[in-house]
């Protein structure tokens, strides 16, 4: 039996390419967001913050990194030591896989080939980021499950419970953003914006439950119940010492960036210049798709100021009053956004 | 052979490997993680079928939804491998017996079929989101309505039974 495979060498290598620069990017960035919470909230305090590491405490977050793994790693005797393992490696490949679907700009021309800045363009893409949202659950789960601590398990069970209560919402709140493009598909919503002026415009009731529900789904401030220090110690992650409890931490900064960036993607307009029509500008493409990449990024660097910013600024709520405005009120309202934007829709195309 | 037959191949084989491992696994904790794998490369294959949507639908609400709740009463229930009962000798006989006759049955009935049409490998458009929502509302548009009565009134049904004090 021969084995003949064909395979694009040059397809490959590029997509290999571009997973490794977006990964690359995404874990820097989620490393300098650790930085900037730090001066936010300094600054938010009238404090310096970090400043003794390199300029402006610019190393920081290496040395924070050298730290951790370099602390002594604990497995307690009673847990079930792979799935302790497995639990922060969930977080981290979770946090990872949404930014497959995110178009990070137009496409690049170079050696001949036109090299789209999106690593998959597939046909259910936001789909695809609900699905790896819901499997974030797991990481949260199953390490406190297998620390074999009541508090571990207790706050893991709260964050599930919490993350599948507003995935409900998000899902409502972006079935009207689906029935205003008619497509799944990002790049496709990327373009319906272009042409036609962005999302924030025709649904700011969706993006305000879209934007809770990312909250929530991140386990940010005014929703970290998961690791509510003063009822359950330190959450879900309590056993974890050294590197697996940095990954715990550093998954929920990848997921900010992450959703910063789908939320400029699908609300903002993603790689649009705003107010400026840069088809007329007649420079070349590469450099415009490269202006547009910045352009996303600026977006979602602002979102991920938000995140901070709320974080420092808005107490925690209680448990009960979470549940009470995921279910009882983020709910209902994303239904009426929902049945209002398709009888408007309806109304317009008669 | 070619790399989606190398695909099929191989998927299938973590299919059965896990779904045998969700049976063998004595903590059910372990079995519900080994099911969360049948499922991922179950979704695999839709892939290759280029059915996208169950593909995505099958992650979201089986691995994403289902197997989280399953998860929940595992886990506050505390079951765990010394509290799982232990089955007569008798049973598990039966169990097998049933189970095998179950598998001849199956194999009987696909040995002397005979197969109509070939699954379409990387085309089709039949998996995809926008054929499949045309059919779901125009053709089949009745059962589907039927079908989400049939939820409806098993969320109704659970909201009653969870009130009930």
């Amino acid at each position: 039996m021969l084995l003949n495979i064909y395979i694009d060498w040059a397809f490959v290598l590029e997509k290999f390419l571009l997973v490794a620069v977006i990964v690359t990017l995404s874990l820097v960035i989620a490393m300098y967001t650790t930085y900037a919470e730090r001066k936010v909230a300094a600054w938010l305090q009238d404090r310096r913050g970090p400043n003794r590491a390199g300029p402006f405490g610019l190393l920081q977050p290496l040395a924070d990194g050298g730290k951790l793994f370099f602390k002594e790693e604990i497995i307690p005797l009673a847990s079930s030591k792979f799935l302790f393992i497995l639990g922060p490696s969930l977080a981290m490949i979770t946090a990872t896989l949404t930014s497959a679907v995110i178009p990070w700009g137009t496409s690049l021309h170079l050696f001949g080939r036109d090299i789209s800045l999106q690593i998959a363009d597939v046909n259910i893409g936001i789909l695809y980021i609900f699905g790896v949202v819901s499997l974030g659950v797991y990481g949260i789960m199953i390490g406190g499950w297998a620390s074999n601590n009541k508090f571990s398990l207790l706050a893991a069970i709260r964050g599930a419970s919490q993350m599948i209560s507003y995935e409900l919402a998000m899902g409502l709140a972006l079935i009207a953003l689906l029935m205003m493009t008619g497509s799944l598909q990002m790049s496709v919503i990327v373009k319906n914006q272009v042409a036609n002026g962005w999302h924030i415009i025709y649904q700011p009731l969706g993006f305000l439950i879209f934007f809770v529900c990312a909250l929530a789904e991140c386990n940010r401030t005014p929703f970290d119940l998961a690791e509510a220090e003063n009822e359950l110690n330190f959450g879900y992650h309590q056993e974890y010492s050294s590197m697996k409890l940095g990954f715990y931490l550093f998954a929920e900064y990848i997921n900010m960036f992450i959703s910063s960036a789908v939320m400029s993607t699908l609300y903002f307009g993603g790689y649009d210049i705003p107010f400026v029509n840069e088809a007329a500008w007649n420079i070349d493409a590469n450099l415009l798709a490269l202006i547009g990449f910045a352009v996303l990024m600026a977006k979602t660097f602002f979102f991920l100021f938000v995140f901070l910013w709320i974080r420092w600024t808005i107490p925690r709520f209680r448990y009960d009053q979470l549940m009470n405005l995921g279910w009882k009120k983020l709910i209902p309202l994303a239904l009426i956004n929902m049945v209002v934007t398709a009888a408007v829709i309806l109304w317009l195309k008669k | 052979m070619n790399i989606t037959q190398i695909l099929v191949g191989s998927l299938s084989v973590i299919t059965l490997f896990s779904a045998l491992m969700v049976i063998i696994s004595r903590n059910p904790v372990h079995s519900v993680l080994w099911l969360i794998v049948t499922f991922f490369s179950i979704s695999g294959h839709y892939i290759v079928l280029n059915a996208q949507f169950l593909a995505i639908v099958n992650i979201i609400v089986y691995a994403g939804a289902i197997m989280v709740l399953f998860l929940f009463v595992i886990m506050l229930m505390n079951l765990n491998r010394e509290t799982e009962p232990q089955k007569n000798k008798w049973l598990k006989l039966a169990g097998v017996l049933s189970g095998g006759s179950l598998l001849l049955v199956i194999v009987a009935a696909l040995h002397t079929g005979d197969i109509k049409a070939m699954a379409q490998v990387k085309e089709g458009d039949i998996g995809l989101i926008g054929t499949l929502g045309k059919e779901l509302f125009s053709t089949y548009v009745v059962p589907f309505e039927i079908s989400s009565i049939l939820f409806l009134s098993a969320m109704v049904g659970a909201v009653v039974i969870g009130k009930k004090e």
